[in-house]
């Protein structure tokens, strides 16, 4: 079954098919066509939706839902994160599982609706209170937003962790076709640490305090014991990379961008390669330097060198970085990137 | 140390140090009256094996030391929206939430607020003592008028703070509410009125029937300095002329009312409208081609692009829509782009079309010297044209307009740049799916099927009239 749809609805056709129990939310631009479709998918299935007054409601709303072991989701963009982020640290801390997606939009402050990619050290690195970490995923197709919604209900109940689908303006606006998925996920429901209101669940407590600094100290220890082992789920594409001499990379719309670079440049006899980021969170170190050791780096995004500043953390060879990036709504131009890397390898092509 | 309710653990095992029986509550709080009084009234209805517990953050946090059932510690000002999303998911277990007068009044008074509004189905305990009590006796939206608080050192001025928040009197006037009192647990005789409310509230939640509240009056003798039984009895006093006790609203021998209901649908039902038999195929040999349409918002634009996408999905074409979306679709000018390729398709957006549909003047300034060398651009031939167009690009003004107006559908010139499109061959596919995906657009309004496929065979016929063919 092929659809051509937005975005924004294909995160709810993943969602369904992940099973999803509830959606809490509140409308923003560009990320209020998934409220929308969510209003009329979930209850036509019997499952819940609620507009939330605020998303400070929304992530507490999450938080009560994901604590009876149900697969709960909402979705925003800039300002409506901000305000999820207290909600996001209480999850992480309680160790609860929940989907958010981020269609970002250009900020700081009110900013403006249109695409950007700055909510990016906000989901990667945490964005609200304590030793804490998101899984954060970042479709770069519309088939992506689908799949990619599934496989962070999928992650975010291996690990009982909030899972941050970082997309962006575009992706959440534009239309392509997708293959609808064959059936539901049949994630089974647990009683291990749920509160369900029945007799198996009812020793159980979900809560982030530790009133003894030694609790507490090992709470923190557990956490990033399993950050650790979320290394594993790490994920990436690599375009045309083997036998490239310089490498562009980006992720979500971004990648998109670069894509059409590294196509233009190979035609140009330019050897280029794309290194594109499916999880940001965990990042895919070993890909990223298995494909660019050596290499000149072009980093695109559409924000103010937050992503570049994640390549070169994780680069072993961190001198050879350039960067093209386009704020406050504007996308870095295809050809902007053709010169950059053609000004990278001159004399090589 | 409270005499012992079934509706609380035996021994406190989560409460650190060795008094495992006693709670931690100072000499005096009505925390731990309320407690009792709950644990007492939860144990009557039997219901500690259904009910979930959302605990608040303040002296209240460690409620789950304490009640016999399952448990969640909210966030600050959130254990109403907790309670909110839980009830959501598990609709026939009681669910309790406890709050005091900041994580209420205060931070979280919006969430209860709407909650209350909603009618969700908790039973809502709201111990209000005047003050923050576990931070340190500041002031909190419930501390009386010249009350010194440690943040109010020369008494609450009701000027700069504002007055004593009354929850119950605000709930009051909401539809929703099923029952509404105020209690206090000063005395033995309050204490017995305040367990029966708090038990209606339960048996409330036990039956379904909506949201119960329950403000209860309660001494915080530590932080108003004073020995345990003077503070109650000042307390009593002071307190009861702003917050008068009494009962406000009980429903609860209504039925609880029932929501409208939906359809009911499978997921592929809902998802579906997908076509079966598509496969989307790598064919190096096609030539990408994009086209980017413009001109005022409620001209068509957005479907327009969306017509020519969904033939170039019937094809098997990798296919990319993406349009100025926001405040721009309305009154001002609206674009959308649309890449069809024979592989995978990079950026989503354009910078430089093959072909630019220009349907209104400010379009046709702001996008014709960024098409393509090779490319065109086809314009509404009524609007002024003395721009100058790119070297290499091919630019034909063409009468949209009056080929719709012609044809009796004013508003189908969009069809008509359709038309000039296929006619010119710059739509590289087959009639057929083109039409087909003109006439899917305009599924929801039928009649207006037949005057499209008019005006669009017209526009081709202008076009081989004209010559026109690219």
């Amino acid at each position: 079954m092929r659809k051509f749809v937005r975005g924004n609805e294909a995160v709810m056709i993943g969602a369904v098919y992940a099973g999803v129990d509830a959606y809490f939310g509140y409308p923003i631009t560009p990320a209020s066509e998934i409220a929308h479709t969510a209003s009329e998918y979930l209850p036509c299935l019997g499952k819940e939706f609620l507009q939330a007054e605020c998303e400070t409601g929304s992530a507490n709303m999450m938080f009560g839902a994901a604590s009876a072991g149900k697969k709960v989701m909402s979705a925003s963009s800039g300002p409506g994160m901000s305000l999820m982020q207290e909600g996001l640290s209480y999850l992480a801390g309680a160790q609860l599982p929940a989907v958010v997606v981020d269609i970002m939009r250009a900020g700081p402050g009110l900013g403006n609706i249109w695409p950007e990619q700055g909510d990016y050290n906000q989901a990667v690195k945490g964005g609200g209170h304590g030793n804490y970490k998101n899984i954060v995923l970042a479709p770069a197709s519309v088939q992506e937003m689908c799949d990619l919604t599934i496989l962070a209900f999928e992650l975010s109940f291996k690990y009982r962790n909030p899972a941050i689908i970082l997309a962006d303006g575009v992706l959440g606006q534009m239309m392509e076709s997708i293959v609808i998925p064959e059936k539901v996920s049949d994630l089974p429901e647990t009683d291990d640490w749920s509160v369900k209101g029945n007799l198996n669940t009812k020793n159980n407590l979900i809560c982030s305090i530790y009133m003894d600094v030694e609790g507490q100290e090992r709470h923190n220890i557990l956490l990033n014991k399993k950050y650790e082992e979320m290394e594993r789920e790490a994920k990436s594409e690599s375009y045309l990379t083997d036998d490239a001499d310089i490498i562009l990379t980006g992720y979500g719309t971004s990648a998109r961008i670069a894509r059409s670079a590294v196509d233009i440049l190979r035609e140009k006899g330019i050897k280029a390669g794309l290194f594109r980021p499916i999880t940001l969170s965990p990042f895919p170190t070993e890909k990223l330097n298995a494909c660019s050791s050596g290499k000149k780096i072009i980093v695109t995004e559409m924000s103010n060198g937050q992503y570049r500043d994640d390549v070169i953390l994780h680069l072993e060879n961190k001198e050879s970085v350039t960067l093209v990036n386009r704020m406050g709504g504007n996308l870095p131009k295809v050809s902007a990137l053709v010169e950059a890397a053609e000004k990278a390898t001159e004399g090589k092509a | 140390m409270i005499k012992r309710s079934t509706g609380l653990y035996e021994n406190f095992t989560r409460k650190e140090g060795t008094a495992t029986r006693a709670t931690h509550y100072c000499a005096g709080c009505g925390h731990g009256i309320i407690t009792k009084l709950i644990g007492e009234a939860m144990a009557e209805l039997d219901m500690q094996n259904d009910s979930v517990f959302v605990g608040p953050v303040g002296c209240a946090t460690f409620c789950y030391y304490y009640f016999d059932c399952g448990h969640i510690s909210a966030p600050h000002g959130r254990a109403s929206a907790v309670a909110t999303g839980i009830s959501r998911v598990l609709p026939d277990k009681p669910i309790i939430a406890y709050q005091g007068d900041g994580d209420l009044g205060a931070i979280g008074f919006n969430n209860a607020f709407q909650a209350a509004n909603r009618g969700d189905n908790f039973a809502l305990f709201f111990v209000n003592n005047a003050l923050y009590a576990m931070t340190g006796g500041q002031m909190a939206p419930t501390t009386l008028p010249g009350q010194r608080t440690t943040t109010t050192p020369f008494g609450r001025d009701i000027v700069k703070t504002g007055y004593p928040l009354k929850v119950c009197e605000v709930f009051e006037t909401l539809e929703a509410p099923v029952f509404i009192e105020r209690v206090s647990v000063a005395d033995t005789k309050r204490i017995m009125q305040a367990k029966k409310a708090i038990k209606k509230a339960l048996k409330i939640q036990k039956e379904k029937k909506g949201f119960a509240f329950v403000e209860i009056l309660s001494p915080c003798p530590n932080n108003m300095r004073d020995d345990p039984v003077k503070a109650a009895e000042a307390f009593t006093e002071i307190m009861e002329k702003t917050y008068p006790l009494g009962n406000f609203r009980d429903r609860s021998e209504k039925p609880a009312p029932t929501p409208e209901s939906v359809p009911r649908r499978t997921e592929r039902e809902l998802t579906g409208g997908g076509r079966e038999g598509i496969t989307t195929k790598n064919d190096p040999s096609f030539r990408e081609r994009k086209f980017k349409f413009s001109g005022f918002g409620g001209q068509g634009i957005l479907s327009l692009g969306l017509v020519v996408a969904e033939a170039a999905v019937s094809e098997g074409r990798y296919v990319s829509w993406m349009p100025s979306y926001g405040p721009e679709q309305r009154g001002g000018s609206a674009s959308c782009s649309v890449i069809v390729g024979g592989k995978e398709i990079g950026s989503p957006t354009i910078d430089d079309p093959d072909v630019l549909v220009a349907m209104n003047q400010p379009s046709l300034e702001r996008f014709a010297s960024s098409v393509k060398e090779g490319g065109v651009i086809l314009f509404e031939s009524s609007i002024r044209s003395d721009i100058g167009f790119p070297a290499g690009v091919k630019a034909i003004p063409f009468p949209a307009s009056s080929i719709a107006n012609e044809n009796g559908v004013p508003k189908a010139g969009n069809t008509a740049f359709l038309g000039a499109m296929a006619g010119m061959g710059l739509l590289p596919f087959k009639e057929k799916d083109i039409t087909d995906a003109l006439a899917e657009s305009l599924s929801a309004r039928p009649q207006l099927i037949e005057p499209n496929m008019k005006v669009f065979e017209a526009a081709k016929k202008w076009v081989s009239d004209k010559e026109h063919s690219i």
